[in-house]
Parts: C-alpha cells; structure tokens; sequence
C-alpha cells in the first residue's frame, strides 16, 4: 500500500492537488477493508488475447472479443481494436476504461498534432507519447497495449507495457492468451507474408487464445493497416463461437409478476384561464 | 537477525464446472458440463463429474477434481461391501446417509467436493440431495453446484419452482426438464469461463440410467 502523509500546511495540501492521482483514499479504504470488510468496486478487465504483425508494407493487429469481471463474461463481443488516427491503430489488454480513454486522449492529440503541422502522425511519436505517460502513472494505469502503424518511414509495431517500456518488433502478442498466441507467431510468421496470408495468421493466433485461454473468447477481430488505404478494422473478421443450443421458451404470460403496490399519479396537470382584455 | 518467515501450505485447488439435478415425480436428471481447468487453463476437455453407484443412483461433484475422484472410489468400494453384506445394492436414501457421515468424517480436513446426488429412491420416487464439503445435506426438489450454480439456480427457481408468479403455468414434463437442463448449461456456458466444451445428461427413471452427450462452446 502507498503511504501518504497527512497535509500539514496549505503547501501540503497545494502540493497535493497539483494534478495526477489522489491517494487520499487509499488509508480510508484499507481502514474499510480490514475493519467492516467493505471492499472497493473492481473494474472490468479484458482477460485478453491480442497481436499483431510487420510485413514489407503492412501492419496487421488482432484481438479476441471477450470481457470478463472475475470468472464472469462481462461482455461476449467487446472491441478491442482502437483507432488512433487513419493510419495507427492499437490493440489493448488490461483494465477496459484505462484503455478507453487512453486511446481517444492519444487519438484527439494525434488530430491536433495533425491539425498544427498539416502531416500524419508518426508511429513514433505516439509511442513516446503513451510510453511517457504510462511511465508518469508508475503503471496505475492498465495499459499494454500493441501499437501499429504505417508513416512516412514505413510499416512500425510496438509493444507498450502499463509501466511505459516499449518494444519495437516485427511479431508480437499480449494478454493473458499471449503464450498460446506467441506458439502459432513463433512456428508461422515470416515477413514475406502476403496480407490475407498475414491476415490468416494473426487470426489463428487469436483462435489459440479464444480456445486455450479461458480469459479470452468470442470471435475475432483484425485490423489492416497499409500505406495506400490506411487502417480498416474488420470488426468480427471470424465468428468461431455461435452458440449451439437454444432451447425454445414459452414465455411468461402477461401479469405474471406479483403487483405489491399500485400508485398512479398525475405528472401532468391542465389548466385553463380565461382572461378578459379590453 | 532474519526476519520471520511465513511458510502456507495449500492443498486446495478449484477446478471450476457446473452440475445440476432436478427431482421428477418418478425420474430424476442430472446435467454437468465437462471441462476441468484451474486457473485460466484448460487441463482437459473432457472429464465427466458424474459416477454411477448403483442401478438408480448417481454421484456428480464439482470443486477439486482430486478430491472428487478419491471420494468417488471410497463410495464405489463401500457400494461393493454393502451388496456383498446384504445381498442387494443400498438404496438412495441410504447412500445419501452414507455420503454425509463420510464427508463429516474428514471435517476438519475436508474433501474439498460440492456433491449432488441423485436417484430413484424405494417409493420409486425421483431424489435429489444437495451437499456442501463437510456433510450438510438437504433432499431437494432441484439443485445445483459448481462454478455456475448462482446462474443454473436463478433459472431453475423460475422455470421448476415458478418463483414470485401469479399465474400457474403446466409444470415441465420429463423431455421438457431434459430440454431445459440442456438449454441452461448452455447459457452458464456463455458466461461462466469455467464452464464449457462438451456436457452430459444422465436420465434415471423406472427403465434405469441412461446417457446422452451435448457440445458445449470451447471459448
């Protein structure tokens, strides 16, 4: 746990608001845990398979659909394919609302950036911004992500880990489905590939987390992204897991739940006046 | 001087799955799904919960897998010793006895097992008994445990026990109780992650037990 010292002055307490995370609470909620038992909410985590892939002219990233809270599937067709800009795109693991806002902070900067010096973002440089500020947060903020991107020095794939160290990479996988994924990488990537062969190959990538790895499932999604089109996201580029019985039904007739109360009121009054005027 | 070190031994493990059992007015059917995993892995996907005791009576468990398979062969031995002493096999009522007391037995080191057990008892009537780890049991119209027990039991209080509803609907027959344990381990499999791949259902009615496998989803 984090020790944070109690404000002893006005400059403690300026200090203290000067931007970044509040620990404030951090005292409280261990006083909570231990003494009433009350624990803080836990935040939605993407138990997730994602990778990508360099070829000569192209970068390819894909991810798994499935979002879990625990043992529980929180969602069964989530996107974890986020856009940057038109010609980077990112593939994210770990707590889903870092993630979020993570990516559409990084994606109006890149539209300002664009804006001020009229060209495209470099992969680069949204790495070193990520990395950057991943590092500041000391690694509070969940984020590993795989960056990928096409500029005007060629086809890029990073790696960025939540404390903010990258890798630069011509294959790679992240989450807790990587072990599986990085197995297919390992045995078929080679750079000549073409890209619906690479396509191919980070979708079965992904189809090895979906079915090994109990914190990734659903379907598959793919991103392409080149210099002559830019990124598309191929939302649900495989459908592996239709569910294969559905038992037919009769629903429950009409006024089947119990009424406890019954309480009509009025939300809308009328009212005339007639006035007279001369 | 060296700081204390603190040594913990954990002989536990959980290895997810769901079962369930539901009491007919003669016939009894139990579902379980397959896979057996720990952790976020998939030891094997295929690793029936269930065993047969006798003629009308079967055994499903969920929690530790090791504890399951050891449990289960210390009631197949004590099925053997009771027909050789009593020239006929024990019935449900007495295997459910039997069951609790031995699960007591170890109550301070317990089998880590969720037990359902279930038959056709000497009134020829359907029997469903629910257990925790160390002997509690209950005769039950419908039960459940494992894993995805909280999503199996909130459908099985709607749809058997037709909880919280004014209107009286026709109660399921036998294909329908068949068909509805079919459809709710396929919906557990949609949303518990340690419930999956392949699952079976064991029909025990006045004809004996019979079996029939369903697929599950593998994500």
């Amino acid at each position: 746990m984090v020790e944070v010292e109690e404000p002893q002055d006005y400059l403690d307490v300026f200090q203290s608001q000067r931007g970044g995370f509040s620990f404030e609470n951090c005292k409280r909620n261990a006083y909570l845990a231990a003494q009433a038992n009350i624990k803080p909410p836990t935040a939605m985590k993407s138990g997730t398979t994602i990778c990508g892939i360099q070829l000569k002219d192209a970068v390819i990233l894909a991810a798994d659909t499935r979002a879990t809270e625990g043992p529980m599937v929180a969602d069964k067709n989530c996107e974890k394919l986020h856009y940057i800009s038109k010609n980077v795109f990112c593939a994210g693991a770990g707590t889903a609302a870092d993630l979020q806002h993570t990516c559409e902070m990084m994606e109006s900067q890149m539209e300002l950036l664009r804006m001020a010096t009229g060209t495209e973002p470099r992969v680069c440089t949204v790495v070193r911004r990520l990395s950057s500020m991943l590092f500041k947060y000391q690694g509070y903020i969940g984020c590993a992500l795989v960056l990928g991107g096409v500029d005007v020095t060629g086809p890029h794939l990073y790696q960025i880990y939540p404390h903010g160290s990258t890798d630069k990479l011509p294959f790679t996988t992240m989450g807790s489905g990587s072990l599986a994924a990085m197995a297919i990488m390992e045995a078929e990537y080679n750079e000549n590939l073409s890209i619906e062969d690479g396509k191919k190959l980070v979708a079965k990538a992904i189809r090895a987390g979906i079915f090994n790895d109990l914190g990734s499932g659903g379907n598959v999604d793919v991103c392409v992204i080149t210099k002559e089109t830019g990124g598309a996201i191929l939302r649900n580029y495989e459908k592996p897991n239709e569910r294969k019985f559905k038992a037919q039904h009769a629903a429950f007739p009409k006024g089947t739940t119990p009424i406890l109360k019954e309480e009509i009121m009025k939300l809308v009054s009328v009212e005339e006046d007639v006035v007279m005027r001369d | 001087m060296q700081a204390p070190v603190e040594q913990r031994w954990s002989p536990y493990a959980d290895n997810g799955g769901t079962c369930m059992g539901v009491a007919g007015e003669d016939f009894v059917v139990v579902a379980a799904d397959t896979r057996l995993s720990q952790g976020y892995s998939i030891h094997t996907r295929n690793c029936s919960k269930v065993t047969q005791l006798t003629d009308k009576c079967v055994i499903a468990s969920c929690g530790m897998k090791s504890d399951a398979i050891t449990l289960h062969k210390h009631l197949k031995a004590r099925m053997v010793m009771y027909e050789h002493q009593h020239r006929r096999q024990p019935s449900v009522t007495a295997i459910a006895q039997m069951l609790s007391t031995t699960l007591y037995y170890k109550r301070f080191f317990p089998y880590y097992t969720f037990n359902v057990l279930c038959g056709v008892d000497d009134e020829g009537k359907g029997a469903v008994y629910n257990y925790d780890a160390i002997g509690n049991m209950e005769r039950v119209p419908y039960t459940t445990s494992g894993s995805g027990s909280a999503l199996v039991m909130s459908v099985l209080d709607a749809q058997i026990a037709k909880s919280n509803q004014t209107i009286a609907t026709p109660s399921l027959d036998k294909a329908g109780i068949v068909e509805l344990c079919k459809d709710v381990l396929s919906s557990v499999g949609e949303r518990d992650i340690h419930t999956g791949d392949y699952a079976e259902i064991f029909l025990i009615d006045a004809a004996g037990i019979s079996k029939t496998e369903f697929d599950l989803k593998l994500d």
